[in-house]
């Protein structure tokens, strides 16, 4: 599959602040890449200088081979993280002055039906909700069929339903072979959406590959976990359990064999009130790696 | 051109959506102009003021007539006179005294005028002095007494209401704020909202967004004004000796100039407090220095020369001239010019300045 957009070396510095510090990977055409991380990660500055919003300190964004050019903005949509509406003008007028700003716009019936906006098409962009909102802003971006759409955060602040109805636009979006690439601190939502994903840190990319493969190459079984009250481990780390490690305030312990990690479990004289047992996803992942919490 | 005219509609849509900002923008210079018109009714001719041209020092049997204000007129381009006379003619002054022709000037139509002469006559000693008058044009007498060889000329003219003097000063002063707030405040909102981040990302330019602002304020503002006047006028009756469409150009000059100061403002700005603060810093000595509502004859030299550099006073002393001395497009060059001068160098210097983020 070959690639729509690649960084090479890419770095982001703000006087005494590295922002992003050495991020290279590839995106091919057609996927939806997901770029994880803890808030001050350094995703979104990534994704901004990938949009052409940012200027890199040093390194190098190219675009179908080729550096960003002029034409860039005409091939790409962008859902920004924050990002106010013009105001006293409905979602009808919002549309329409966007696909003013390209040659070859979706028509309004088309782009209201992908984005389901006809309820509130003449609504004023003032009296949205959050979850319309958002969907206004997705329609912004796709209103000019781009090849490739940045998503930004677009779910955060949601409620679970809003989600849901936002994930399935960006299912039909990815239907229509449309490149998306979403920053995210929802794994269950990258876990979902994702082909590809990038596990950030600190500026830096931990892991690199799609949910499925990054989940097999970094755990055996599932995921037991017990609280660890009064951080005893933490403190003492030699009487842990074979095979154990502490991971944000809980004794965590992958395995296949399930019967007989509880039962070394019991044996050290482990209180298992809390105890939880489930197959792996991206946040232990994130756990593993980094040793913090995603949303921390 | 797509691009414009889209963002042009949204910009203009947006403003005359927000109906409490559209009708302040009407209703306070509206107000203004009738509360100057009651509160300063029927006491124009309370106040003796006598204008000096030709240097020197104004002669005793003048400077000791009791309870007279002198004000000194010294333009510089030799126009000293014919201002002074004007403001005569219109009562804004009640006589004029040339001290390098050693004449003087009276309104044949102000009491205020006759009352002076009669002072005047009385201070000087010898009161037989013989006139000839006549309108418009000046006549002359002398007036025999040894001790006084100045002329006394008459002219004749309705008086200025100071209503018909404030009006181009309250409109002028509301296209201000219009401009400064209406552009330079909004595009610092935009600015701090992330509108003008999402429009970076779109292939719309600086140069078409920024254009599209402008001609949708000028519009704005230019239709307003319009309607104030208008509205004020079919109650106040303004004089009104010139033309409207020297009239229109002046304004429009005006607009685009006070807009260029906003896009000064809102160049790379992202805090609204900052912004509304440093606009201030603009507004407050532009209201008191381009003699909005009082005018700065008597001031010194540096409040003239400063007063001098200021768009709003280039509108007001041009409305003036054409509303009220039915001035015409030579009289008005400078003004125009100096005005279109600001525009350009405001929009080429806030040009330089702008970024989206």
């Amino acid at each position: 599959m070959s690639s729509i957009i690649s960084v090479r070396n890419l770095h982001k510095r703000y006087r005494a602040v590295t922002a992003v510090d050495g991020v290279t990977f590839d995106v091919p055409e057609g996927i939806c890449f997901g770029l994880l991380g803890p808030n001050g990660a350094g995703k979104t500055t990534t994704i901004e200088m990938m949009e052409g919003i940012l200027k890199p300190s040093s390194g190098e964004i190219v675009f179908r081979d080729e550096p960003i050019g002029d034409h860039f903005k005409e091939k790409v949509g962008i859902q920004f993280q924050n990002t106010a509406l013009p105001e006293f003008i409905t979602v009808r007028e919002t549309l329409e002055l966007f696909a003013s700003f390209y040659p070859n716009p979706r028509s309004l019936a088309d782009i209201v039906d992908i984005c389901s906006l006809g309820d509130i098409i003449d609504r004023d962009n003032r009296k949205l909700s959050g979850g319309q909102r958002q969907r206004l802003l997705l329609a912004l971006a796709i209103v000019h069929r781009p090849e490739l759409v940045f998503l930004d955060e677009p779910t955060t602040g949601l409620d679970p339903q809003a989600r849901r109805n936002f994930w399935s636009l960006i299912e039909r979006i990815k239907a229509e072979r449309t490149t998306i690439i979403l920053t995210t601190h929802y794994m269950d939502e990258a876990e979902l959406l994702c082909d590809q994903v990038a596990i950030m840190d600190h500026g830096h990319v931990l892991e690199l590959d799609a949910p499925h493969v990054l989940l097999d190459r970094h755990f055996r079984g599932a995921v037991i976990r017990v609280p660890d009250p009064g951080s005893r481990y933490l403190h003492d780390p030699d009487t842990l359990p074979a095979g154990a490690v502490v991971r944000d305030g809980s004794v965590e312990l992958v395995s296949d064999r399930i019967d007989e990690s509880i039962r070394t479990l019991l044996d050290a004289d482990l209180n298992l009130d809390g105890l939880s047992v489930h197959k792996p996803d991206l946040e232990d992942l994130f756990l593993k790696l980094t040793g913090s919490s995603l949303r921390a | 051109m797509k691009k414009f005219v889209a963002l042009f509609k949204a910009r203009t849509m947006e403003f005359i959506r927000d109906r409490g900002a559209l009708t302040w923008n009407i209703l306070f210079p509206v107000l203004m102009v009738f509360g100057f018109a009651g509160a300063f009714s029927g006491n124009g001719d309370s106040l003796f003021t006598v204008g000096v041209v030709g240097g020197g020092e104004t002669p005793a049997r003048f400077a000791d007539i009791p309870g007279v204000e002198f004000l000194h007129y010294d333009e510089g381009d030799g126009n000293s006179l014919e201002t002074a006379v004007n403001r005569l003619r219109q009562h804004q002054i009640d006589m004029v005294i040339d001290l390098a022709r050693e004449e003087y000037y009276l309104n044949s139509e102000s009491s205020s005028s006759e009352i002076l002469r009669t002072l005047f006559e009385s201070t000087a000693g010898a009161n037989r002095a013989r006139t000839e008058t006549s309108t418009g044009n000046a006549a002359a007498s002398t007036v025999p007494e040894a001790e006084t060889t100045f002329v006394e000329r008459q002219i004749a003219g309705e008086p200025i209401r100071y209503v018909d003097w404030v009006v181009p000063g309250v409109i002028g002063m509301n296209m201000m704020f219009s401009c400064l707030f209406g552009v330079g405040f909004v595009l610092v909102r935009y600015r701090k909202n992330g509108v003008l981040k999402r429009l970076k990302a779109t292939p719309v330019s600086a140069f078409t967004f920024v254009s599209a602002q402008v001609a949708s304020r000028v519009v704005i503002v230019l239709i307003t004004s319009t309607f104030v006047y208008v509205g004020t006028n079919a109650f106040l009756q303004f004089t009104m000796h010139g033309s409207y469409l020297l009239l229109l150009l002046l304004m429009t000059l005006a607009v685009i100039s006070m807009i260029g100061i906003g896009l000064l403002f809102a160049g790379r700005l992202k805090s609204e407090e900052l912004a509304g603060g440093l606009m201030n810093l603009v507004i407050f000595p532009m209201i008191v220095l381009s003699g909005v509502f009082f005018s700065l004859e008597g001031a010194s030299d540096l409040v003239r020369q400063i007063s001098s550099v200021l768009p709003l006073t280039h509108f007001v002393d041009g409305a003036r001239a054409v509303m009220l001395d039915g001035a015409g497009l030579v009289q008005l060059l400078p003004n125009l010019l100096v005005l279109a001068g600001s525009s350009l160098l405001f929009l080429l210097v806030s040009a330089a300045l702008f970024r989206w983020e």
